[in-house]
């Protein structure tokens, strides 16, 4: 799956859980960026992307995502 | 709705909240209830799935939470947010995390002992305060096995391991429970062990987010204080309908003949049905009603049912329907005659196409995919369908008060004239006061009660104590016994005195005594009541709701004069004592309170 696809689908879930139809979010979206992103959300995040995706993050990658875009760039590693 | 089926869909109840939130949300008469969660940990998560767990049950709750990790100082030291909240539940959600102190390898068996008075002692003080300052029942988590095992297996039995101390302090908890029947214990140590311990305990969630359990958990566990909760507003469901060929035994009656059926040990499938025939056996204990829904011809379905090997016999179900008609008519047909709603009922059959025209035909039926004959009793008893909060004598006996019903039912046809058939059954009324042995069924009975319900007041246990000991307030019930079964404590009137009026807050009646003038009895007692008093004037209200309309027009039938309707059919309607015409109930009557 290339970058651009995985975003895609990480699209969809930020859509999901946000309950926006019309959001759109790209590889530098970060928290602050998105009403409503906060640490629960981005426990609810992490969950819906593990559970899209059949991975899991550790702890580190958590704590050190900067953006979307990092956050894919660990997601293609792992699929 | 099947990701609320086991196994959950957990993924769905996560990525799809929002939207069936909203889709649940649009359900018409909800009931509407505040629930006070009081965490050791984070809890938005599990009270957003709680949230949805209850819609579904059409319990419509607004949420109180404490701020994270201060369920006990909110308790004990109260908190203006919770006091002004008024719950009508509390949950406290705790989890082995929020014990204080875990026995040292040094301690000796006298210091783990005042150490598991003190950390017990801790929590029944915090619910003696909730008890005391908000009368409402209180659901409060066992504990989880907590996530490593220091000895190994020493640990779950050496009173230093942390293993024994939670098992211990759960003890405590339990005999707490034993004697306080408005406190429910919710079994976190089997959803976990259930869940998978080292999955649940990942300690990511902890560290990370002061969540103690894993995410993909908390479902699961929203989903038990969901049935707890359910089952104290009365919305459990009361009835089992089964198909019989591959469902009560393995193969097909009519085909195989008696001796080809599989039920009994000799065969290993044989033995997977006879243990679900003794499952169902053992829910209809509870309280459970059973009833067949087959098709079949009725012959070959007693046959079966009387197999010697079999565990439930024909006499176990209220009604046999073994027919050949679609199994949506027959199941509308059971419901009609025991007067429940076929949102009471659960239906079980093997083949996916009848589970498919039930659900259509009869959305509210629950119908659990029966995928496997091993997996039934799995399924039936992770749904929470029957989540038992209390277990009266009348839950004990209900499978025999339904028979007698439907006998009397039949009984009915040979009688020309409906006072000899009522006359035939010999009937006594008991009219008594709120007695304390009866408190547990009244609260039970003004929450389940739909149908003969005028007003659809909903009360707890301790809002029954209240009124019992109120000198506002006359309360009534009545029992009723017949030839063929004691019907137990069937319905309830209470009513506020204002000066010299009479107004009745509360009057509802058990559908299973339906038609037979026990409410001429009940209203005859209370105009004795109000001559008592010297009450000139009795005014009664009707409330409509989606169930009710049976009694839309009780109080005109019963001599009252309409003074009052608003746009929403809420009426008033008046008596004057002195135009009363007393009834002539065919039965005898004790007034046990004179």
């Amino acid at each position: 799956m290339s970058k651009e696809e995985v975003l895609s689908k990480v699209n969809e879930i930020f859509t999901d859980a946000f309950d926006r139809e019309d959001l759109v979010i790209g590889f530098e979206t970060t928290a602050s960026d998105v009403e409503g992103w906060d640490s629960l959300m981005q426990m609810n995040l992490i969950e819906m992307i593990e559970d899209e995706f059949g991975m899991r993050f550790d702890m580190d990658e958590v704590v050190g995502m900067e953006n979307v875009g990092s956050m894919i760039d660990i997601i293609i590693t792992r699929i | 709705m099947d990701y609320f089926n086991y196994p959950l869909d957990t993924k769905t109840l996560y990525r799809k909240k929002a939207k069936i939130r909203r889709e649940l949300s649009a359900q018409s008469s909800m009931l509407k209830k505040k629930i006070a969660v009081l965490g050791g940990s984070t809890t938005n998560e599990l009270v957003e799935q709680l949230n949805i767990f209850l819609l579904y049950y059409g319990i419509d709750a607004e949420f109180y939470q404490s701020e994270y990790g201060q369920y006990w100082q909110d308790a004990m030291f109260g908190s203006k947010g919770l006091d002004q909240f008024a719950p009508d539940i509390i949950y406290v959600h705790t989890s082995w995390r929020n014990i204080d102190v875990f026995p040292e390898i040094n301690d000796t068996m006298d210091d783990v002992d005042a150490m598991l008075e003190s950390e017990y002692g801790k929590f029944r003080a915090m619910w003696e305060k909730l008890e005391e300052k908000f009368h409402c029942p209180v659901i409060q988590n066992n504990f989880d096995r907590p996530n490593y095992r220091l000895m190994g297996n020493r640990d779950i039995w050496d009173y230093r391991g942390r293993s024994n101390y939670v098992s211990r302090l759960n003890q405590k908890f339990y005999e707490y429970a034993q004697n306080n029947h408005n406190f429910y214990i919710n079994d976190l140590e089997y959803i976990s062990q259930d869940y998978g311990l080292s999955e649940w305990n990942h300690s990511l969630y902890w560290h990370m987010y002061k969540c103690a359990m894993c995410m993909d958990a908390i479902p699961y566990v929203a989903q038990s204080v969901a049935n707890i909760v359910k089952s104290i507003y009365g919305k459990n469901k009361k009835a089992l309908v089964l198909d019989l060929d591959n469902t009560l035994w393995g193969g097909i009656v009519g085909d195989d003949g008696i001796e080809g059926i599989k039920i009994g040990m000799e065969v290993s499938k044989g033995q997977v049905f006879t243990e679900f025939q003794s499952y169902c056996k053992k829910l209809k204990d509870i309280g459970v009603i059973l009833a067949i829904d087959s098709k079949n011809e009725m012959a070959n379905a007693l046959a079966g049912l009387n197999h010697p090997d079999g565990v439930l016999k024909p006499d176990d179900f209220v009604d046999i329907k073994a027919n050949w008609n679609p199994k949506d008519q027959n199941l509308k047909e059971i419901a009609d005659e025991l007067t429940l709603g076929v949102d009471s009922f659960v239906f079980v059959d093997d083949n996916p196409a009848e589970r498919e025209i039930v659900s259509a035909q009869l959305p509210g039926v629950a119908v659990p995919l029966m995928d496997t004959a091993e997996n039934y009793i799995k399924v039936l008893d992770h749904s929470g369908y029957f989540e038992v909060t209390s277990l009266s004598a009348e839950d004990i006996k209900k499978t025999d008060m339904y028979h007698a019903k439907a006998k009397a039912s039949k009984a009915e046809a040979t009688f020309a004239d409906y006072g000899e058939y009522l006359d035939s059954l010999r009937m006594t009324a008991y009219i008594d006061d709120f007695k304390t042995v009866y408190i547990q069924r009244i609260a039970q009975l003004t929450n389940k009660s739909n149908q003969f319900n005028l007003t659809t007041l909903r009360c707890t246990e301790d809002d029954i104590k209240i009124m019992q000991k109120s000198s506002d307030y006359v309360c009534l019930c009545g029992r009723l016994t017949d030839k063929f079964a004691d019907n137990g404590l069937v319905t309830v009137v209470i009513v506020q005195k204002a000066e010299d009026i009479f107004h009745i807050r509360l009057w509802l009646m058990s559908c299973r005594v339906l038609k037979r003038g026990m409410e001429d009895t009940m209203m005859n007692a209370l105009v004795e009541e109000a001559q008592r008093y010297s009450v000139s004037k009795i005014i009664g209200y009707y409330y409509p709701t989606v169930k009710n309309s049976m009694v839309k027009d009780f109080y005109g039938m019963m001599g009252f004069v309409k003074v009052k309707e608003d746009e929403d059919k809420n009426s008033e309607w008046e008596l004057d004592i002195s135009h009363y015409d007393p009834k002539k109930p065919h039965m005898q009557i004790y007034n046990c309170r004179v």
